[in-house]
């Protein structure tokens, strides 16, 4: 038996459930009722469609810029710790996730709002009511609580294996902390940093059901849309329009993070 | 240690028995609306009948049209509204229901047994009926509301649910500007646009929501929200300071039935349980659980003078005859979703 043999389950399942979908998907978006058309793609550049895709990418955009500033030093924090601590750290930060990120979303409304746990306090304390549900702000918060441990991870994963020897070398020339880090940690973590924010990024764009919830359906993002489209219109052709526009951009971020990878030729993937 | 082997085997037989009166019985889909229906009911249901649920759940018309489109035999009982009725009527997605199989239908109030979604009642079982009107909390308010013109009044600022569904949002602004619930002209949808646009830049909306406002206003999370009226009565129960209207200038009043879809694959099951929650008994839970306005003459029987008083339940003449039953759009939806996305898209 060959070994490539035992990759079959897999090629079957791929071939399943990744490349027959994905040809469903443009069959749709390119037809309606079986004819050809790009009528779909039209229907895009309508200014609603347009805008709602700005305000994910600008959203999932803020989002990756803010768990890579809490992330990194909190990676850094992490890979800095002797062994012992360092595990009891980490478990500390993968226990949230052990729970369903639904219900830690809904576990933060009922913190959040008006008459949440939150403003009861800042209430108490004489501050008053502060508007924490239903803003943007919300949203983007909601966001970077459920993809933070992205980031933090594939960082962590790379600092924690980076030759410390490089950065004892680096001092003992004379380089002083911030030099050290800035020549030489930074560097080294960099495919990690490249692999957190692809991480981050794309599943941030396409989110829906969290900013319907912390946003109380006031911000549409572009996997509402896409959702709309399925669930409540039926539209499948233009919501496979949707989808492909979706994945173009994907692959398109992608190809550009690549390019930021010093790794990428040694083992050619993001992550 | 034997001891606990026989504890195991008790189990073990329990649960074939379980499973074998499952086997004898066979199972029903039954695709519902979120928070519908009495849990215990279904309880019943499965104890009685030996027959298995498998209940499923939507949260708008539109949600479940479009996933009983994609294939009806995936469920035997769906519980449509008036209009969706008709729209499936239309596009032969629905079996005619074989009433010796359900006697209880008998019990269905006489002004419900033809009713215009479906004139030859051939299709339908009524479940539940009421009105689409604002909940609002008689403390965070000014003066009674009784005019959808408060839900754009901006003292009432970040303290407005609406709700996140097309066809009553969309209806009620309609309303508001003097048109009527089935206006389908372009410049009446697009004035409906630029108000909830307005009304959504102007801050005053809160949050559109559909499940959640009942729970956010018994808490006094705004001052006001649009919610159908059994949502109302439930709210009202679990806080005084709450009242409901049907505004003055009218509303929409709907009926939701049972239907079985096209080829369902256990239609002799599917009408056991339509049967099932027409017996007055069984009604009767389903109402005290969810406060809508029942349809089923046993049940009214079974209740006391306060409960047919209560104005939230039980609307009066007056305001049934301001308030008018959803039409089938039809391909229109697309034109109605357009104006719904951009309201939701607006910033």
């Amino acid at each position: 038996m060959k070994r490539s043999s035992f990759a079959a389950p897999y090629g079957l399942w791929m071939l399943v459930f990744t490349i027959v979908p994905i040809f469903i998907i443009v069959y749709y978006a390119f037809t309606i009722n079986g004819a050809v058309t790009l009528d779909n793609f039209r229907m895009f550049l309508e200014p609603e469609f347009v805008g709602i895709l700005t305000f994910s990418l600008w959203l999932a955009f803020l989002c990756t810029l803010l768990c890579l500033l809490f992330g990194y030093p909190c990676a850094l924090f992490l890979a800095g710790r002797d062994m012992r601590r360092a595990t009891l750290f980490v478990v500390l930060f993968v226990i949230p996730m052990w729970m369903n990120f639904l219900l830690r979303t809904y576990a933060w409304m009922t913190l959040l709002e008006d008459t949440g746990l939150i403003n009861r306090f800042l209430e108490w304390i004489g501050i008053g009511r502060k508007r924490l549900m239903y803003t943007e702000n919300a949203v983007l918060f909601g966001l970077v609580y459920n993809f933070l441990p992205f980031m933090i991870f594939p960082i962590y994963s790379v600092l924690v294996r980076s030759d410390r020897n490089l950065e004892e070398a680096a001092q003992d020339l004379g380089a002083n902390a911030w030099l050290v880090f800035l020549r030489v940690t930074l560097p080294l973590s960099l495919p990690g940093v490249v692999s957190g924010v692809s991480m981050v990024f794309m599943p941030a764009v396409t989110t829906f059901v969290v900013p319907r919830l912390l946003g109380g359906g006031s911000f549409m993002m572009f996997g509402d849309l896409i959702e709309n489209q399925f669930l409540t219109t039926g539209d499948w052709n233009f919501g496979s329009a949707l989808s492909l526009i979706m994945m173009g951009l994907i692959f398109i971020s992608l190809g550009i993070l690549h390019r930021f990878n010093p790794d990428a030729e040694s083992n050619g993937a993001v992550w | 240690m034997k001891s606990r082997v026989w504890v195991v085997l008790i189990a073990l037989a329990i649960t074939l028995c379980a499973a074998s009166a499952a086997l004898a019985g066979g199972e029903v889909n039954v695709y519902n609306w979120e928070d519908y229906i009495s849990e215990d009911a279904l309880e019943l249901f499965e104890e009685e009948t030996g027959i298995t649920v498998n209940y499923m759940r939507f949260t708008t018309n539109e949600d479940m049209l479009v996933q009983v489109r994609a294939d009806p035999t995936n469920y035997d009982v769906i519980f449509p509204s008036d209009y969706i009725i008709e729209r499936l009527i239309s596009e032969d997605l629905l079996e005619e229901l074989d009433w010796r199989n359900i006697p209880n239908a008998s019990y269905t109030l006489d002004w419900l047994n033809s009713p215009s979604y479906d004139p030859q009642g051939k299709f339908s079982v009524p479940y539940m009926w009421g009105t689409v009107g604002v909940l609002y909390n008689t403390r965070m308010v000014s003066e009674p509301i009784d005019s959808w013109t408060a839900m754009w009044d901006q003292q009432y600022e970040n303290n407005v649910f609406m709700m996140d569904s097309i066809r009553d949002t969309i209806g009620v602004t309609l309303k508001m500007l003097g048109y009527s619930m089935n206006e389908r002209g372009q410049d009446a949808l697009d004035a409906v646009r630029d108000k909830l646009i307005e009304q959504k830049r102007a801050g005053i909306v809160k949050a559109y929501q559909v499940d959640e406002t009942k729970d956010k206003m018994i808490a006094g999370e705004a001052a006001m929200g649009v919610v159908w009226s059994g949502d109302a009565a439930y709210a009202i129960g679990y806080n005084e300071d709450l009242a409901y209207v049907v505004p003055k200038e009218g509303s929409n009043i709907w009926v939701d039935g049972m239907c079985v879809p096209k080829g369902a694959r256990n239609k002799e099951n599917a009408e056991i349980f339509i049967d099932f929650m027409c017996r007055p008994d069984v009604a009767l839970m389903n109402f005290e659980e969810i406060w809508y306005c029942t349809p089923n003459a046993g049940v009214i029987e079974l209740l006391d003078e306060e409960t047919l008083a209560d104005e939230t339940v039980f609307p009066p003449q007056d305001v049934i005859d301001r308030c008018e039953f959803y039409q089938d759009i039809a391909s229109d939806i697309t034109r109605f979703n357009r104006i719904w996305l951009a309201v939701k898209s607006a910033r």
